[in-house]
């Protein structure tokens, strides 16, 4: 299993920063945190919100939105090492492209459910109501989109490489209207049809309401499935194109 | 160990072809050490990427120890080390935790990564920032953490891309003992870029001329120097313009010049043309103040065979 080693010895080499400084887990948990003390507080006051229930709505799409800003510093990351010269030199050892791309999007996953964890930690005194075996498939969901959004992310710093700025243009233009219409922050009930025709073909809506149902300890149901079928379709499709990319580095 | 033939590489910038290596053929054998030599933008680096598999070529091909870089890219790499002109180690990770994944991305055991690295921390004095961040390092520091990342698998051929720019005197002769140890040791091929063209004459054994991605000279320095520039023969007297007259009657004289109450010039064997000089002179009743040779640098070679000089050609882009 020479994958299986090489990815093992990328994603140490990517981790051994974070041990040494635990203290990082943190950074980039303050914009979910900070929302979830605004939105939670506001949407504990409406009248379908109840004590816990709004936090079972809510907290599963943060993690979602801890998963989109957390596993794209992949390709950050990437685009670091790129212009450097460190990437380089990885690129000419024998260890293959796809392992240095998923061992990366491996350390933003680890680092993406340990954050979870803490957040889920952090609502559990305030009503957050825990179903152990939702929850635990709920976090390996997480963890495979979050290979997905990862690769995708390596294999955009890749294609802009030649143009760093455009790394984040595309980066920050995308994000914000694929939460807006995954249902993170609001409900797309309410929303004009367009949009909601668009967030269904978002794959991360799906993600959340199977996140939602999962933490609200429903393992079967349709949701679920369709959850995990376009996390794994998008994970499977990262990979692949940030594979293909991962090609291109040194021209 | 290295075989190229026609290795071409162009890039398109802005709807512009940049012809950054145009056919290279370059045959160089197991144990050579080889400087590889020419201006700013004369297409070294990208020629080293193409052998270190980094770069697609645009046409021709190239074979490292009977591999071919497209076809058989990982058992290229396998057998070759290659220190960037870049930096090597990730600004985010420490010295020493570089060093040990780069052993493991080699296929040696945690334990064996583990000893080459502080092997190689000593050996390029880098114990006492062992376990320092990379990105917090000196110039000089980081470049020798470069070139001990290049060396912790023991390569049957590295690549050097100007393993010495920044790197004080001490640490240069250190860098330089310990390249001439491995092949002494390993017989390990080198194939270098440098801009000091003293460390190229000294050290090498032989010396490829490029420039606008051509090779233009291949040769031992001694022959390219003896051949293409020859010694500078410096006197000065009290009678300049009778002197140049003089020198310019001896048969293997060139390109001789008067500044002042000097006159120089060209000659293959200095030292066997000196005293034929100052004989005439004598006979002329010519006043000798003082005589001088000079042996040729590689930079008279270049300037021998482009018109311009190393130094004056950095910073022109191709
Ligand atoms: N990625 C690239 N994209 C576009 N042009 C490039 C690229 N890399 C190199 N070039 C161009 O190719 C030519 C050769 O560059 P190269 O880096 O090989 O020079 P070099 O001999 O290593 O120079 P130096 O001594 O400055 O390191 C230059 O004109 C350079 O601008
Ligand atoms: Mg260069």
């Amino acid at each position: 299993m020479r994958f299986a080693t090489e990815t093992g010895i990328v994603f140490a080499r990517e981790v051994r920063p974070n041990l040494r400084n635990p203290v990082a887990i943190l950074f980039g948990m303050a914009q979910p945190v900070v929302f979830l003390v605004l939105f939670g507080s506001l949407l504990s006051g409406v009248p379908w919100g109840g004590d816990g229930a709004a936090w079972q709505w809510f907290v599963p799409g943060m993690l979602i939105m801890l998963g989109l800003g957390g596993t794209v510093s992949a390709g950050y990351m990437l685009m670091t090492e790129m212009t450097g010269g460190s990437l380089d030199r990885m690129l000419v050892t024998p260890v293959s492209r796809s392992a240095m791309l998923v061992g990366r999007t491996a350390k933003e996953v680890v680092m993406l459910v340990a954050q979870s964890v803490l957040i889920i930690l952090v609502v559990l005194p305030f009503g957050f109501e825990l179903h152990v075996v939702g929850a635990l498939v709920a976090m390996l969901l997480l963890a495979v989109i979050g290979v997905g959004l990862g690769a995708f992310s390596c294999a955009l710093a890749v294609v802009a490489r030649k143009q760093e700025s455009a790394f984040y243009v595309v980066q920050q233009t995308l994000m914000f209207p694929l939460l807006m219409l995954s249902g993170v922050l609001l409900p797309l009930d309410n929303a004009p049809s367009w949009m909601r025709a668009l967030s269904r073909v978002n794959p991360l809506t799906y993600v959340v309401e199977a996140e939602r149902a999962l933490f609200a300890g429903q393992l079967t149901g349709t949701s679920v499935l369709y959850g995990v079928l376009s996390a794994v379709g998008f994970a499977v499709a990262g990979v692949l194109v940030g594979a293909r990319a991962m090609r291109l580095t040194g021209d | 160990m290295i075989r190229t033939r026609g290795l071409t590489r162009n890039f398109k910038v802005k709807r512009q072809i940049v012809e950054a290596v145009r056919g290279l053929d370059l045959d160089v054998e197991k144990g050579e050490l080889v400087a590889f030599l020419g201006p700013n933008g004369a297409g070294k680096s990208t020629s080293l990427r193409m052998l270190t598999t980094l770069l697609r070529p645009t046409s021709g091909e190239a074979r490292i120890a009977g591999h071919d870089v497209l076809s058989d890219a990982a058992a290229v790499r396998r057998r070759i080390g290659y220190v960037g002109q870049g930096n090597g180690a990730g600004p985010y990770f420490r010295v020493r935790d570089e060093l040990v994944t780069q052993g493991r991305c080699y296929g040696f055991s945690a334990e064996v990564s583990r000893r080459r690295a502080d092997d190689l921390l000593g050996t390029m004095e880098l114990e006492d920032l062992a376990n320092r961040d990379a990105g917090s390092l000196s110039g000089g520091q980081r470049r020798r953490l470069d070139i001990a990342l290049g060396l912790v698998h023991q390569p049957d051929l590295l690549f050097l891309d100007e393993p010495s720019s920044g790197l004080d005197p001490q640490n240069r002769a250190n860098l330089w003992e310990h390249i001439l140890r491995l092949r002494d040791l390993l017989g390990t091929t080198v194939f270098l870029t440098t801009h000091y063209l003293e460390e190229a004459d000294t050290k090498a054994e032989r010396v490829v001329v490029i420039d606008h991605g051509r090779i233009i000279a291949d040769d031992t320095a001694e022959r390219l120097k003896a051949d293409l520039a020859g010694d500078h023969v410096t006197v000065r007297t009290d009678n300049p313009a009778r002197t140049a007259r003089i020198a310019d009657r001896i048969p293997s004289t060139r390109g001789v010049t008067v500044d002042g109450d000097a006159v120089r010039m060209a000659v293959p064997d200095g030292a066997a043309v000196l005293p034929v000089l100052l004989r005439a002179l004598d006979a002329a009743t010519v006043d000798v103040r003082s005589a001088e040779v000079q042996r040729p640098t590689l930079d008279d070679v270049f300037l021998a065979l482009t018109g311009r000089s190393l130094r004056e050609a950095e910073g022109v882009p191709a």
